[in-house]
């Protein structure tokens, strides 16, 4: 991270209600907390949660006012699902990272055949910052666990972050039950070395 | 020590910290965590009441007890709460009394954007209004100091950002509070007429002292910076303000009700122009315009939606911002794969049925393609917007009409309703439906389920027990999962001439374990797409070799086994997944 005191990071995660997003924000969040950041995170519950669109704001920084990230200030897109990344592409600051999840769920409105689910997402994402595009399914496949998606995705942003593994080991260790942590470390390290779809 | 915690945690160590010994609450976003983590400290008795009514007033009763008691709900919830909220007012309190109130701007989880703000004016209780978790968790140890000092109920306000938004937060240990114990004191809590009148002139007296007070509150600061432009703003407004014009001076108000009027016109004096930045309605600004200063606010600042800095920024016209949201499908939320709900909409929906509708995961059954929900108002309005339905327009009408609520709705609500409808020979016919658990604000129990906040077992009451009770001679407990049984009995209520109740009662999918997945047998499926009008999300379609049009696919990754998709098709498509293997 830069040592410019005012800096401020802004991290969008997005996806759809249910794909484990808030757990992903809040290793990110200890994390952070750990590193010695001021921080502030953003999110919502209930409604919006049922298979709905979702979307974490993580800032940090020296001292961070706002809780919302806003438009066009992102430095990341951390999206589960590709239509999400789509949705919230605009927060993305010019030239800034989008790690996407090669994954499509249809929404109801294309389910039912009201619309018809984007084309050209990667396209439009590539228009506008740097893409990473990663197939978290079959590495969380691989593992044995598809539970694993969400933190597979964040050892993918954690390359970007350059904390310490002690930071991330600890921050996992604080958010996630005894019972599933050797999985989920396991499934940190796979996303830390995973290769992004659309690289060599 | 320092630690992060949502604005909705800090508030449970608050009340913690200062010693609360009981806690009440019914769940409602975005307020639903302060009672789930009060409940992790065992010196603190807590509950889930069943509405916001009763848990207002068994943290009044503690409170009569002498002891530090707490109440939380969404802002919507006081309304139910109203009642004994404006006579606290007057009966004040002998142990600290917060009332933790949470509002919904932008609506993300609500059916309505009230600013609660005017509770406060409305019923004469002194306001805290926290910008972050840090106040959140001072403000409600603050809450019961003044609430002791000045004999009155402390109403802290938060919103959405508050209450979901993690910050860094200071812990303190927690000072023991002694219960004072019961005193007999009739002319403070027996409010009858004579009393009433007494107490009025006092809490007019009260709430003058208040306003001194609030001219001395350590946290309604200054922060001089330029002259020319001053900010006065409260709660989550003065995080996104300070992000917008981060050279202004500013006046941030934590203690909102009464208004620090010296304070504030010092302030407004040594500035050139005055701004007020507030979410929601016009409150602070209709005060401040009414002290005869000059102000700028709502004249620029939308009072509809969530603020933000952007918004901000807009109003102001200080930054066009040439970056658009990319056009993209909506995706608002819906039913759950392997949902109890969905079978009983579906059927709803195949009989055409007018279907008036209540507050829950449930509601979602008005989108499509289910399109199975006529009206939602408010907790338990289901039963009586029903009952009207039918006085208004007959039986021949109510015999093709439901009512439909959740399990944990019908205890909030929905008795007294039932009640009246049998008592007034109604033509209802009220379908319950009984995930048991309270589904959309993350799974609390409530009587139905018989366990209590902290998982231990209490007293089952089943909702149909209570139907019984309340004289409905048409009652039956129900397989969602089953269509066919669904159907009829739906159809068997509606010839029944009176009240019915039916109970359709499986456990919500995000508390089981998934069974099998289903899949579609492309070589059976004739496109008729049946599969696709019960709205379950694991089922799409897709084109395949060989077939003219697009056939029926299953997310195996989202399908939980339910096999309400089988039981409508009608081409023998839909299997187990295990009968290929």
């Amino acid at each position: 991270m830069s040592k410019d005191q005012n800096k401020v990071t802004n991290i969008v995660i997005c996806g759809v209600g249910g794909q484990g997003i808030i757990l992903a924000s809040n290793v990110l969040c200890s994390a952070v907390f750990n590193r010695g950041f001021d921080i502030k995170k953003s999110e919502v519950h209930g409604m919006a949660q049922r298979g709905g669109s979702v979307i974490t704001h993580v800032r940090f920084g020296h001292k961070i006012h706002s809780p919302l990230i806003e438009e066009g200030t992102a430095y990341y897109i951390l999206a589960f699902e590709k239509l999400e990344a789509l949705r919230y592409l605009h927060y993305l600051k010019k030239n800034g990272k989008i790690i996407v999840n090669d994954r499509k769920i249809p929404p109801m409105s294309v389910l039912t055949g009201q619309t018809k689910y984007p084309e050209d997402i990667l396209s439009k994402l590539n228009d506008r910052g740097k893409v990473y595009l990663i197939d978290a399914e079959k590495k969380a496949n691989e593992l044995g666990n598809e539970r694993t998606v969400n933190i597979i995705l964040l050892g993918v942003l954690a390359r970007f972050l350059k904390f310490d593994p002690d930071t991330w080991d600890k921050a996992l260790r604080e958010n996630i039950k005894e019972k599933y942590i050797d999985l989920n470390l396991k499934a940190f390290n796979a996303g830390l070395k995973l290769k992004s779809e659309n690289q060599s | 020590m320092k630690t992060i915690l949502s604005g909705n945690e800090a508030v449970a160590r608050g009340a913690w910290e200062a010693g609360c010994k009981v806690a009440a609450a019914y769940p409602g976003t975005p307020s639903t965590e302060i009672l789930e983590n009060i409940i992790l400290y065992p010196e603190i008795y807590a509950e889930w009441s069943i509405n916001e009514k009763v848990a207002l007033e068994v943290a009044a009763g503690a409170s009569f007890a002498g002891c530090r008691s707490l109440v939380a709900m969404k802002h919507v919830g006081l309304n139910v709460a109203a009642d004994p909220l404006f006579t606290m007012a007057y009966s004040g309190v002998t142990g600290g009394f917060v009332i933790v109130n949470a509002d919904d701007p932008g609506m993300w989880s609500s059916q309505n954007e009230q600013d609660n703000r005017h509770y406060a004016r409305h019923a004469k209780i002194p306001m805290l209004e926290p910008s972050d978790s840090q106040e959140a968790r001072i403000f409600v140890k603050l809450g019961f100091e003044i609430s002791e000092q000045f004999d009155t109920p402390v109403l802290l306000r938060l919103t959405t950002r508050i209450c979901h938004s993690t910050c860094l937060v200071d812990l303190d240990d927690r000072i023991e509070h002694q219960i004072s114990g019961y005193t007999k004191n009739i002319k403070k809590r027996l409010v009858l007429p004579a009393h009433a009148r007494l107490l009025h002139i006092a809490v007019e007296e009260r709430m003058k002292k208040l306003a001194e007070y609030s001219e001395k509150f350590l946290y309604n600061q200054i922060e001089w910076g330029q002259k020319k432009l001053g900010i006065i703003t409260s709660g989550i407004s003065y995080q996104y303000a300070k992000e917008v014009f981060p050279k202004a001076s500013f006046l941030k108000l934590a203690f909102t009700y009464p208004l620090p009027e010296k304070l504030i016109r010092e302030f407004s004096r040594q500035v050139r122009n005055v701004i007020i930045i507030e979410e929601g309605d016009p409150i602070l600004e209709t005060e401040i315009k009414a002290m005869g200063i000059k102000a700028t606010g709502k004249a620029r600042i939308p009072v509809c939606g969530e603020l933000t800095p952007k918004v901000i920024k807009e109003s102001f016209n200080i930054k066009k911002l040439d970056i658009n949201p990319e056009p993209a499908p909506v995706r608002p939320p819906v039913l759950c794969p392997g949902c109890p709900h969905r079978g009983v909409f579906y059927i709803i929906n195949k009989l055409n049925l007018v279907a008036t509708g209540d507050i829950g995961c449930y509601t979602l059954s008005a989108l499509p393609p289910l399109n199975a929900m006529d009206t939602c108002i408010c907790m338990g309005a289901s039963i009586t917007n029903a009952h009207g339905l039918d006085k208004a327009l007959g039986k021949e009408f109510s015999n093709k009409m439901v009512a439909v609520l959740g399990d944990s709705t019908f205890f909030h609500s929905g008795i007294t309703g039932l009640v009246n409808a049998v008592y007034n020979k109604g033509n209802l016919n009220l379908i319950i439906v009984d995930n048991y658990t309270t589904a959309m604000t993350g799974h609390q129990p409530h009587p139905g389920t018989g366990k209590l906040a902290h998982g231990e077992t209490g007293k089952r009451i089943p909702p149909e027990d209570i139907a019984r009770g309340c004289g409905v001679e048409f009652v039956k407990t129900v397989n969602p999962d089953d269509l066919e049984e669904t159907e009829n009995t739906i159809k068997e209520a509606l010839e029944f001439d009176g009240v019915t109740v039916l109970v359709f009662r499986r456990p919500c999918a995000l508390l089981l374990k998934r069974k099998i997945p289903y899949y579609v047998d492309s070589e059976n499926c004739k496109s008729c797409n049946i599969c696709m009008r019960i709205g379950c999300p694991a089922i799409s379609l897709t084109s395949i070799p060989g077939k003219e049009k697009e056939i029926a696919v299953i997310d195996a990754d989202l399908c939980f086994g339910c096999g309400l998709c089988a039981q409508v098709c009608t081409c023998e498509a839909i299997k187990l997944r295990d009968i290929v293997r």
